[in-house]
């Protein structure tokens, strides 16, 4: 692109729906996973590194601001495979109209948001255990 | 009359000439990352309080440790391709768009050797 030319849509203009606030979470949890896949692969390594390195991940995960990233990377998961099942559907033709969409659309984030609060609080029940 | 199949006419257009192996691998990974994410999450949540030898147990075990490195190589590779497709909708400035997907495919190259490595070890280890 060799100009400054205005980007198709302009999302200023639209008013905001169930269905692109949800296809504009799809993307943005998609990058925010992908940004933990980092984290993933040091906490394998930290496995391999010994007790000490293990311990060193132990005590970032216990750090406030590390929590939340988790937090936000368990939400960002299940709300991207639950979204990325309606995505496959979508793939093979299935589910386009309005109805569906919107039906599908409440299925998953309630789904995703459920589920994330299930994993809180069983996370907590363990480490209350531990 | 044309005597070229249909399939012959459809195969390698779009300007990289590439772009459904690009959509099909990003589904093949999608649908093989349904169940590893589950197994995932469910592995993860069982090792909060572990001790560092439950952990190297767990990964250790031929089992887990194939799991494990099938999630880590499907997610990197689905996740750049995700990746890609947000590089090129959205920086359209030449050099920064070639160096960004550049960067990403090498993040997930040197992230899935890191990670074999790293499973390799526990699991030789233990």
């Amino acid at each position: 692109m060799q100009k400054e030319r205005p980007l198709s849509p302009h999302l200023q203009v639209y008013k905001p729906q169930l269905t692109s606030m949800l296809s504009i979470l799809h993307r943005g949890t998609g990058i925010f996973l992908s940004l933990g896949a980092p984290f993933l692969v040091y906490w394998l390594a930290a496995i391999a590194g010994g007790p000490q390195a293990y311990e060193k991940v132990h005590t970032l995960a216990q750090n406030w601001f590390v929590t939340l990233l988790l937090l936000g990377w368990v939400f960002s998961l299940y709300y991207h495979l639950c979204n990325g099942i309606r995505h496959l559907f979508w793939d093979v033709g299935r589910g386009f109209d309005i109805e569906d969409l919107y039906k599908s659309g409440w299925m998953v984030l309630g789904a995703a948001l459920g589920l994330t609060v299930l994993t809180v609080i069983l996370a907590v029940g363990r480490m209350g255990g531990a | 009359m044309s005597l070229r199949s249909p399939l012959s006419k459809a195969v390698g257009l779009g300007s990289a000439g590439h772009g459904f192996s690009h959509w099909w691998w990003q589904r093949v990974t999608a649908i093989a990352l349904i169940p590893l994410s589950i197994w995932f999450l469910v592995s993860v949540l069982s090792l909060i309080g572990a001790s560092y030898n439950d952990a190297v147990v767990w990964l250790g075990s031929a089992f887990n440790a194939t799991l494990m490195l099938l999630f880590v190589f499907a997610a990197l590779f689905h996740g750049q391709t995700g990746l890609q497709v947000v590089i090129e909708d959205y920086i359209h400035t030449k050099w920064l768009n070639l160096s960004l997907l550049l960067l990403i495919k090498f993040a997930a190259a040197a992230l899935a050797l890191y990670a074999a490595l790293s499973v390799f070890k526990v699991v030789l280890g233990a």
